[in-house]
C-alpha cells in the first residue's frame, strides 16, 4: 500500500465508510499482512520478537561468561559440543570469553533495549495514544524494522566465522578493533559487527524520523502537546535523541573501517604491534572515544527514557491516580535529554583527555542527577495516597524506580572525576549500569509489555506466572548487582578472564560462585515469562468487547476494538478533550481523554 | 547422567508453576475478577513490605560478608587515595541516606497504599512549593560535591610535585615496562620506528639523546620510595591500556601515540602493607583496566615500594638499557654480522 492509498484508506474510514466492505476489498496476503506489514502494530510485535530472541542469545551469553568467573576451575563438556575448539576441554577459552562479552554488551544496549524496547513500544503506542491511523509513513517504518533484520542476520553471522565474533568491547575502542593482529575477535568478526551496526542505526534513524514526525503531525483534534501521555513525550525525546546522536556514531563506524582497510590514520599512531612497526602516524585513539561516547551516552538515555515513560503511565494508572507533576515529568525528560547530550567525556576522565574537560564534564554530569531526582519523587508522590492495585505490570514498574534509585545513585560517585579515578571501569561500574539502565529498562520493557499485551494481542497473559516472574527476578538483580559494589570500591577491574592470579582480588572468589548461581536461576527463570508471552498469544483469555479497558485507562488505545485493524478505529478517530490522567477527579475513578470537560470542572 | 535429573527436575519445576498458575486464572474467573484481584493484590502488598525488609538485613548482611578484607576496608595507601577515600565516604553517606529514605518510602507507600474498598485515592496533580524543595535540594547538594570533587580533581591531574621521582611506564600486550632516567634526572628521547627487540631496543629508545644513554630498563616491576611522590609517564606501544593501582586509588590510560601522566606518593612500604593486611603475599598490583586483548586479565604489574636506602641499593645494581643493548649488538657481532655504529665504552656505564 502506497503513501497515497494509505492516505485514501484513513479518509474513508474517517468518514465512516462501510469498514467490512472496505475490509473485503482489501484483502491482503499473509505476506503483505504478517511479514512485509507496514501497520504499525504489526511492525511492532515484530521488533518484540526479535528483541525476545535477541534477549534470549544475550542472556545466555552472561550466564556463560559468569559460568567462567563463577567456577573458573570446574570443566563443563557440553561447552566443547556448542563451540568446539572455542571450549576445548569444556572450558571456554580466552577468545571465546572476550567475545561472549563483547556480544552480550552489543546485544543487550543495541539489539535488546534500543530497537526491542523502543522499537516495539513507540511504534505500537504513538499512533495509538496521539490518536493516528498509522505513522507518517509506514513504508519507512517497515523499512526500519528491516533493516533491523538486516543488522541481526550480520550480528548473527559473526559468530560462526572463524576467528570468531568480535571480542574488543561493545564500546569497541581502537586501536585494538582497528587491528587484525590485536586480537582474534578483531579480524572479519570485527568487519561484519560493524556492518551491522551501520545497518542498525540506519534503521534507529528510519524509525527515530518516524516517530517524531508522527508525533507533532498527526496527533487527533484536541490533543495537544501538554495532553500527550507521557510515554509519548519519552518515545519522542528518545527518538530526537538518536537522530541527533546516532550520525556521530556511524562517522566512527566508517572512520574505523577506513583504518581497517583503506590505510587511514584517523585513530591510529605510533604502534608497535606483534613486533611489526606501522606507518600510522598523527592520529587519535580519544578522538575515536569522543566519537562513540556522544553517542554512547546519550545512548543509555535512549534506553532509559522509554522505560521512564511506561513507568509513569503504568504507575499512575494502577495508583488510581494523576502522575504528579506532569509538567515537570515533561521538563525533566527535556533537561534529562538535554543534559544528556553534554555529558558524554564522563566516561573519559581517565582517557588521558584534557583535564579542564574533565571538570566541565563533571560538572554537567552530576546535574544531569537533580531531574532524574525530580522523576524519582514524583513517582513515589504519585504512590502516595493512592489506591493500589498490583498488577504484574505495575510490580515491575515498582521494581523500575527501586533499580533506577539504587543505580542512579551511584552515578554520583562514578560521575564526580576525582572519585572516578578509583572507581573507573571497576565492578563499580557494573553494577552502576546494569541497575540503572540494564535490568531497569529491562524492567521497564517488562512493565510495557505485560500492560499492553492485551491491546497488542487481543489475550490476557497469566497473572500469577507474571507474579513470580517478578519477584524472582528483582530478588536475584540485586543478588548480583549489590555486592559487586563492593568488589568495586576494592578496584577489582572488569572484563577479566580469571582473578585467581590476582593477590588484590581473591578474597571475592566465593562471591564470583555465588553470582554465577544466581544468574542461573534468574535466566531459567526468565523462560517463565517467555512461556507464557507465546503460550497467552494462542491460548490466554480473551479480551472482550466488555473488557476492552481492563486496567480502566484513561488513555486512547482503549477505545480501539478489541483487537484493532489497520487504521485503529473503525469509524471517526475520536476527539480528545483533556490530558490523560483524570483519575479519581469527583467521583469517577477515571475520566477517559474522549470525554468532554465537565461544566464546573476545570481542567486539572 | 546427573545432568538430565537436573534438567528433569528443571522441567518439572516449570510444569508445576504453570499447572498452578493456570488453576489460579481458572479460580479467578470462577470467583470473579474483584474478589482474585482482591487477594493477589494482599500477597503482593504484603511480598513489597517483605521485600523491604529482607532487603535492608541483605543489605546489612552483604556488608558484613564484604567490607573486610580487601582494599577498601584497608584504607588507601598514598596520599592522594586517602582524599579519594574521605570523598568516597562523603559521597557514601549522602547516597546512602537517600537511598534508605526512597527505598522504605516506595516500598512503604506501596504497602501502606494498596487497594483498599474504602480508600479512595487523593486527586493530587501537582504542588509547586514540593517540586521547588525537591529540585532545589538536590541541586544544593551535588554543587557542594561538584565543588569538592573538581578542587581535588585539579590536584591530581595537575604538575606532579616539585622533587618527584620519574618513572616510564610502558604497556604492550601483555605486559608492562619500566623505564627510569639515570643520574642526569631525564628521560631521553623515543622513536617508535626505532623498537627492534631483536637489537636489545624493545622501547624505541633514541640512542643519538645523550639522555638516552644512562636510562634503565626493567620489565614489569616498578620500585618506588615510601613517602617521596612519584610522577608516573604513562606509554603504550600497540593497544589502549590503562595502569590501575587500585590500592593507590588512582588510574590513568596509556594511549598509544599520546603520553600521558599521573603521580602519588606512596605511604606504605610492602613490607609495612603485609603486616597490616596480615597477608604475607601481599603486593602493590598494577592492574590493566582497559581491555585490551585476550591477556587483558594477565597483563600485571607489581609496585614496590621500599625504603629510599633500599632504592639506592637497588638501583645501583642495575644496567643501562643502552649497555644492554650494546651487549646485544655485541653477541651479534659474534655472529658474524656487522655492529651497530656505538660510542666509546666510557659513555656507556653507569655510574652509581
Amino acid at each position: 500500500m502506497t503513501n497515497e492509498e494509505a492516505l485514501q484508506h484513513q479518509t474513508q474510514v474517517a468518514h465512516g465508510a462501510a469498514v467490512a466492505a472496505h475490509v473485503a476489498h482489501h484483502k491482503q496476503s499473509f505476506i503483505t499482512k504478517y511479514i512485509f506489514s507496514q501497520d504499525h502494530k504489526i511492525i511492532s510485535r515484530q521488533f518484540l520478537i526479535t528483541g525476545i530472541i535477541w534477549a534470549v542469545i544475550g542472556g545466555f551469553f552472561s550466564v556463560l561468561f559468569r559460568m567462567q568467573l563463577g567456577f573458573p576451575d570446574q570443566t563443563f563438556p557440553w561447552l566443547e559440543d556448542i563451540f568446539g575448539k572455542w571450549a576445548e576441554g569444556g572450558r571456554i577459552s580466552q577468545d571465546l570469553y572476550y567475545t561472549l562479552v563483547t556480544m552480550h554488551g552489543t546485544i543487550l544496549v543495541f539489539f535488546v533495549l534500543t530497537a526491542g524496547l523502543s522499537g516495539t513500544f513507540s511504534n505500537f503506542l504513538i499512533p495509538l495514544q496521539v490518536g493516528a491511523r498509522d505513522m507518517a509513513s509506514p513504508f519507512v517504518n517497515m523499512l526500519s524494522y528491516w533493516f533491523f533484520f538486516a543488522a541481526s542476520v550480520v550480528m548473527f553471522s559473526s559468530l560462526f566465522v572463524s576467528t570468531g565474533g568480535s571480542s574488543v568491547g561493545w564500546t569497541f575502542y581502537p586501536p585494538l578493533s582497528a587491528l587484525g593482529d590485536a586480537a582474534e575477535g578483531a579480524k572479519t568478526g570485527m568487519d561484519l559487527w560493524l556492518i551491522s551496526i551501520f545497518l542498525f542505526i540506519v534503521s534507529q534513524l528510519l524509525g527515530g524520523l518516524n516517530y517524531v514526525v508522527t508525533i507533532i503531525n498527526m496527533r487527533t483534534k484536541g490533543m495537544f502537546m501538554t495532553r500527550l501521555p507521557l510515554t509519548i513525550w519519552s518515545f519522542m525525546f528518545t527518538a530526537i535523541l538518536g537522530i541527533l546522536t546516532f550520525p556521530v556514531l556511524l562517522s566512527a563506524v566508517v572512520l574505523l573501517m577506513f583504518d581497517r582497510h583503506l590505510g587511514t590514520s584517523f585513530f591510529l599512531s605510533d604502534i608497535v604491534i606483534q613486533g611489526k612497526i606501522l606507518p600510522n602516524e598523527g592520529g587519535s585513539p580519544i578522538l575515536f572515544q569522543h566519537l562513540f561516547w556522544f553517542l554512547g551516552h546519550p545512548e543509555v538515555y535512549i534506553v532509559a527514557l522509554p522505560a521512564m515513560g511506561i513507568t509513569s503511565e503504568v504507575v499512575s494508572t494502577n495508583s488510581r491516580k494523576p502522575i504528579f507533576g506532569y509538567m515537570a515529568m515533561v521538563g525533566s525528560f527535556f533537561a534529562i535529554s538535554t543534559l544528556s547530550m553534554i555529558v558524554w567525556a564522563h566516561h573519559m576522565f581517565v582517557s588521558g583527555m584534557n583535564p579542564f574537560l574533565g571538570s566541565v564534564f563533571t560538572l554537567f554530569t552530576l546535574l544531569i542527577a537533580v531531574p532524574s531526582a525530580i522523576k524519582v519523587f514524583n513517582w513515589l508522590t504519585t504512590l502516595w495516597r493512592g489506591n493500589i492495585i498490583f498488577t504484574p505490570a505495575m510490580l515491575f514498574s515498582i521494581g523500575f524506580v527501586s533499580l533506577f534509585i539504587s543505580g542512579g545513585l551511584t552515578g554520583i560517585w562514578l560521575g564526580n572525576a576525582a572519585i572516578d579515578m578509583h572507581i573507573h571501569d571497576t565492578y563499580f561500574n557494573i553494577a552502576h549500569f546494569h541497575l540503572v539502565m540494564g535490568v531497569a529498562s529491562m524492567f521497564g520493557m517488562f512493565a510495557g509489555v505485560y500492560h499492553w499485551f492485551p491491546k497488542m494481542f487481543g489475550r490476557f497473559m497469566n497473572k500469577t506466572l507474571g507474579y513470580i516472574h517478578f519477584w524472582i527476578t528483582i530478588v536475584c538483580a540485586y543478588l548480583i548487582f549489590w555486592p559487586m559494589h563492593y568488589e568495586g570500591i576494592a578496584g577489582m577491574p572488569r572484563r577479566y578472564y580469571d582473578y585467581s592470579n590476582w593477590e588484590s582480588f581473591k578474597m571475592f572468589e566465593g562471591l564470583n560462585t555465588f553470582i554465577g548461581y544466581v544468574v542461573i536461576i534468574v535466566f531459567a527463570t526468565q523462560f517463565l515469562f517467555i512461556f507464557n508471552f507465546f503460550y497467552s498469544i494462542y491460548k490466554g483469555r480473551k479480551m472482550t468487547e466488555s473488557n476492552k479497558n481492563p486496567w480502566k485507562a484513561t488513555t486512547l488505545e482503549w477505545t480501539t476494538p478489541p483487537l484493532p485493524g489497520h487504521g485503529n478505529w473503525e469509524g471517526e478517530i475520536p476527539e480528545v478533550h483533556r490530558w490523560a490522567y483524570d483519575y479519581s477527579k469527583g467521583d469517577r475513578d477515571f475520566i477517559p481523554q474522549t470525554e468532554p470537560i465537565g461544566e464546573d470542572e476545570g481542567e486539572h | 547422567m546427573e545432568t538430565f535429573f537436573l534438567i528433569a527436575i528443571v522441567l518439572l519445576i516449570f510444569l508445576v508453576i504453570f499447572q498452578i498458575s493456570k488453576a489460579s486464572e481458572y479460580v479467578s474467573v470462577l470467583k470473579g475478577e474483584e474478589k482474585a484481584m482482591r487477594q493477589s493484590n494482599k500477597i503482593n502488598g504484603f511480598l513489597m513490605i517483605a521485600f523491604l525488609i529482607l532487603g535492608l538485613i541483605g543489605v546489612w548482611y552483604c556488608n558484613k560478608l564484604f567490607y573486610h578484607g580487601n582494599l577498601f576496608s584497608w584504607g588507601a595507601a598514598s596520599e592522594e587515595g586517602l582524599i579519594i577515600d574521605k570523598m568516597m565516604w562523603t559521597v557514601i553517606y549522602i547516597t546512602g541516606f537517600v537511598f534508605f529514605a526512597t527505598q522504605i518510602l516506595l516500598f512503604g507507600f506501596a504497602y501502606k497504599y494498596q487497594y483498599s474498598d474504602k480508600r479512595k485515592a487523593l486527586y493530587y496533580p501537582h504542588n509547586n512549593t514540593l517540586e521547588f524543595i525537591w529540585t532545589s535540594v538536590p541541586a544544593i547538594t551535588l554543587t557542594i560535591l561538584i565543588i569538592i570533587g573538581l578542587k581535588h580533581w585539579f590536584k591530581f591531574t595537575g604538575d606532579a610535585p616539585k622533587g618527584s621521582q620519574i618513572v616510564e611506564i610502558t604497556g604492550h600486550q601483555f605486559a608492562w615496562e619500566m623505564r627510569y632516567p639515570g643520574k642526569d634526572g631525564v628521560l631521553g628521547r623515543k622513536n617508535f620506528k626505532l623498537t627492534d627487540a631483536a637489537k636489545g631496543n624493545p622501547l624505541g629508545i633514541d640512542w643519538k639523546d645523550q639522555a638516552s644513554r644512562d636510562d634503565v630498563h626493567v620489565p614489569t616491576t616498578m620500585y618506588v620510595v615510601v613517602n617521596k611522590p612519584v610522577k608516573l609517564v604513562i606509554n603504550s606501544q600497540d593497544v589502549v591500556h590503562d595502569v590501575g593501582l587500585p590500592a593507590f586509588r588512582l588510574k590513568m590510560d596509556a594511549v598509544p601515540g599520546m603520553p600521558t601522566t599521573l603521580f602519588f606518593t606512596p605511604i606504605y612500604t610492602t613490607e609495612q602493607m603485609k603486616e597490616k593486611t596480615g597477608n604475607p603475599d601481599f603486593e602493590y598490583e598494577i592492574v590493566c583496566d582497559q581491555l585490551c586483548g585476550k591477556g587483558h586479565f594477565s597483563m600485571k604489574g607489581i609496585v614496590k615500594v621500599v625504603t629510599q636506602v633500599e632504592y639506592n641499593a637497588w638501583f645501583r645494581n642495575q644496567k643501562s638499557a643502552f649497555s644492554r643493548a650494546q651487549e646485544a649488538a655485541l653477541s651479534a657481532m659474534n655472529e658474524g654480522e656487522a655492529p651497530a655504529k656505538m660510542d666509546t665504552q666510557k659513555d656507556l656505564a653507569l655510574e652509581n
